[in-house]
């Protein structure tokens, strides 16, 4: 099996974060499946900041607790990952930075001096040395500065070139295949499944782990026909969001738990109006400011949850680049078949973890858009909570000839008058209700529980979020099933018993202290045997959820 | 759609005495006169907040959008950019858009959205059964505030105008004539239009004696001037006894939210196959 990590440390300011994505690039061009995991403290310049490149022949999405290649720019990456060092790893190091470490070393100063060239590029130095190192042939790295760096890329290739002449060839990586991949992080996957979705409108208001949805949307949207908007906070946000949707443009928007706990007026007004609206939640340690730039699944109940009153709301739990993209996109698709509001929920790994792309996987993309029977009748007699079989109303949109569109965060009437007559205010809920009842049809009818691994295997890792991907390599070393839902709600409850047939002993993983997932299950009469928490804010390694469900099953 | 019924069926349930029926009266004849100048009804959106003003959107017989208290403001910039053909109202009470909704008031005024502001201010919160407002005077008796609230008023005119504010006025609920000109005056507006209205709340704060002996229009005032508009906004805070100008304190032509956002028209390149472009740069 090859499997081969890199880790890359250094400052922050350092670049360190699009050298782990240069690397990652390099393994793209020798056809491994890749995945970097992103390390780094709440702060802008200074601190220490490391990435974790993984390559492997398989897809993946989790990080190994060892590496093969270390990139030291300082000290600090030698004596803060000592214990990712075995006896084996090729050690990169800066030889005037890195003082400590053994192993190859780059004369970067020199180098930089030589090449004219700004300390940034210090780190084209490393990934030029540790090229060689591995074995990688020069026109790779040639092709890979060309396709992936924005500016200044001869220089870059002269600094690169230096140092990749300067050393030795240690272990070399094999090539594995001669196609590659796109690259992108869970964010980018999550907007552009939006997009594909059909959303009009992206509304922000910056927080980690889910500002890059924001800053990439941003980017795009001159290209694109969408809208973006960063408000003043995430109230704001959410009810401008509703604006949108209310005339006609689909809107989503994107917060951290943080935020989500200032939008859940405005969750609770889109379930009482219809109005529909895509959340993106990329969840982080909590609570309160927690550990910013961490990782966390603490806020499942939270979502599950929040708001006032009883309303149907869809949740999507993605666990990769892939399901990303694909629910993101049923995400906004189903909302305004709905009209219900919709959440996809992340966590920071997922959100701002890097990973293989493959287009070729997401499947099914395009429900019907529209319940059949229920046609839009507009004019005088147009009534925007109009009663139907399904529950939903058809919508029509302000702007539209001898017709008034009324929608109220109160109890109201077919028309949108307000009321708090008792008859209206059932139906009203039944309504609701319904169209709860409908949407869990369709979802049934999607691919919400998945399984992978040891299919026939009694005992079953139950994994959501992006611990689907650290999960799914445990499972194949001990060939486990995996069982991920990837639709929290409405819960795919029939998917999920079919999913556990045969289980006996079933082990969740979360990154929670309370078992957020489990205690979900047993709302539904499944008993979780036994749980695998973490919540220190880092995710699993591989090695260590090995090691602890081997524990769990002894 | 040129002309309708432009109240509903739905039953009225402000006092006797409202102010809220003046600010009704005002908006309902000024739509009348705009849609006789070839305004549609169908592009007209009322958005409301929370209170006894907000009610208005259940009254009138146009689109609306009966938000959350506080929650005018946003609400109405989304529809906006939405569909900037849309002609934007906003219905808001003092203690909706000056408490809970301030901040957003703010950045309206910040962005010089083009929506009309009308803010009910009876200086009272009335659906809650009388509690202080931010512009209720100092040692106003309120049922939070049974010994007089220990905190001063703020001035939303010098607000709005500290804020960017494009089109600053005030008006009185016992003034028709003017109100309906004001009203009127701020949707021909082209940008970011507020309107103070002082408002009577017939059960919890009945000012009509105080503001009858004290409001003036104002005269030999040039709208142009920002330091005229702030120096006039300073003479009543809202708070000690002095005259109330009432009218348009100041008016200025900028470039809109809109006019900024859409500056360059949206690209209507096919969703796909900018996705698989954006894919192929990530390769």
């Amino acid at each position: 099996m090859n499997d081969i990590s890199v880790l890359i440390g250094g400052k922050a300011g350092d670049g360190i974060n699009s050298a782990g994505l240069t690397i990652a690039h390099l393994f793209n061009h020798l056809g491994y499946r890749v995945y970097i995991y992103f390390d780094y403290p709440s702060l802008i310049k200074g601190g220490h900041n490391f990435a974790i490149v993984r390559a492997s022949d398989h897809k993946i999405g989790a990080h190994r607790e060892t590496a093969d290649f270390l990139l030291a720019l300082n000290n600090d990456t030698i004596t803060f990952h000592t214990s990712m060092i075995r006896p084996d790893t090729e050690i990169i190091f800066d030889k005037d930075n890195a003082t400590r470490a053994t192993g190859t070393s780059v004369p970067v100063g020199e180098i930089l001096t030589a090449e004219n060239a700004p300390q940034i590029m210090g780190n084209s130095a490393l990934i030029g040395a540790f090229a060689k190192t591995a074995g990688i042939q020069w026109d790779v790295i040639t092709e890979v500065f060309q396709r992936n760096l924005q500016k200044e890329t001869e220089k870059n290739l002269s600094v690169a070139r230096k140092a990749y002449d300067a050393a030795q060839i240690k272990r070399t990586v094999p090539v594995i295949g001669p196609g590659h991949l796109p690259i992108i992080t869970g964010n980018e996957a999550m907007g552009l499944g939006l997009i594909h979705g059909g959303m009009d409108a992206y509304i922000s208001y910056p927080m980690t782990p889910t500002s890059n949805i924001l800053h990439f949307l941003a980017e795009q949207a001159p290209h694109l026909p969408i809208t973006v908007v960063h408000p003043e906070n995430e109230i704001g946000v959410i009810i401008m969001a509703l604006g949108f949707a209310y005339a006609g443009k689909k809107a989503a928007v994107g917060t951290s738990g943080g935020g989500f706990c200032l939008m859940t007026e405005g969750l609770s007004f889109a379930g009482q109006s219809e109005i529909p609206v895509v959340i993106v939640v990329g969840q982080r340690t909590g609570p309160g400011t927690g550990l910013p730039t961490y990782t966390g699944q603490s806020d499942l109940h939270f979502v599950l949850h929040a708001g006032q009153g009883e309303f149907p709301r869809l949740i999507v739990a993605p666990g990769d680049a892939e399901e990303s993209y694909r629910w993101s996109s049923l995400a906004v698709q189903l909302a305004w078949k709905y009209q219900v509001p919709a959440i996809i929920l992340g966590d920071k790994t997922l959100n701002e973890g890097t990973y293989s792309f493959d287009r070729k996987e997401p499947g099914e993309l395009h429900p019907d858009p529209e319940i059949p029977g229920e046609a839009l009748v507009t004019g005088p007699g147009y009534g925007r909570y109009r009663l139907t079989g399904s529950g939903v109303s058809p919508c029509a949109f302000p702007g539209t000839p001898e017709t008034v569109v009324k929608i109220t965060s109160y109890t109201h009437d077919e028309n949108g008058i307000s009321t708090e007559d008792a008859k209206i205010s059932m139906v009203m809920a039944e309504k609701r209700r319904k169209k709860g009842v409908r949407l869990l049809e369709e979802i049934d009818r999607l691919e919400a529980v998945k399984t992978y691994g040891g299919r026939s295997s009694p005992v079953a890792l139950l994994a959501w979020g992006s611990n689907k991907g650290v999960a799914c390599d445990v499972a194949g070393l001990l060939g486990l099933r995996v069982i991920q839902p990837i639709v929290i709600s409405p819960f795919p409850l029939r998917q999920m018993k079919e999913a556990l047939s045969g289980v006996t002993r079933l082990v969740s993983i979360e990154d929670n202290i309370e078992g957020q997932l489990g205690s979900l299950l047993a709302g539904h009469g499944i008993t979780v045997d036994d749980q695998v928490l973490k919540y220190d804010g880092r995710p699993f390694s591989v090695d260590e959820l090995h090691r602890k469900v081997m524990e769990v099953l002894k | 759609m040129t002309s309708r019924n432009l109240i509903t069926p739905a039953q009225n349930t402000w006092c006797p005495g409202c102010g809220n029926f003046s600010i009704q009266f005002a908006l309902k004849s000024v739509l009348g006169e705009l849609v006789q100048s070839g305004t549609s009804l169908d592009d007209v959106v009322l958005v409301t907040g929370i209170g006894c003003h907000a009610k208005m959107a259940d009254y009138l017989n146009v689109n609306s959008f009966y938000s959350l208290h506080g929650r005018t403001v946003p609400a109405a910039i989304g529809i906006k950019l939405a569909n900037p053909q849309l002609k934007v109202i906003c219905c808001a009470g003092d203690g909706d858009c000056y408490a809970e909704g301030l901040d957003h008031l703010i950045f309206a005024a910040k962005r010089n959205v083009d929506i009309t502001m009308i803010i009910h201010n009876n200086r009272v919160y009335g659906l809650t059964t009388g509690q202080y407002t931010p512009t209720s005077p100092l040692g106003f008796r309120g049922r939070s505030t049974p010994g007089g609230t220990t905190e001063l008023p703020i001035n939303p005119l010098e607000l709005m105008l500290a804020s960017g504010a494009t089109f600053v006025a005030r008006g009185y609920t016992r003034n028709m004539e003017q109100l309906r000109s004001l009203v009127k005056q701020g949707l021909l507006h082209r940008g970011f239009s507020f309107i103070d209205v002082l408002q009577i709340c017939a059960t919890y704060n009945n000012m009509t004696d105080y503001y009858h002996e004290h409001v003036d229009d104002l005269k030999d005032h040039d709208i142009s001037s920002f330091e005229a508009a702030f120096w006039k906004a300073r003479e009543w805070d809202y708070n000690a006894d002095a005259r109330i100008a009432l009218g348009l304190f100041y008016r200025q032509v900028m470039p809109t939210f809109e006019d900024r956002i859409f500056a360059h028209p949206p690209d209507n390149t096919d969703r796909q196959k900018r996705i698989e472009e954006i894919l192929q740069e990530k390769m």
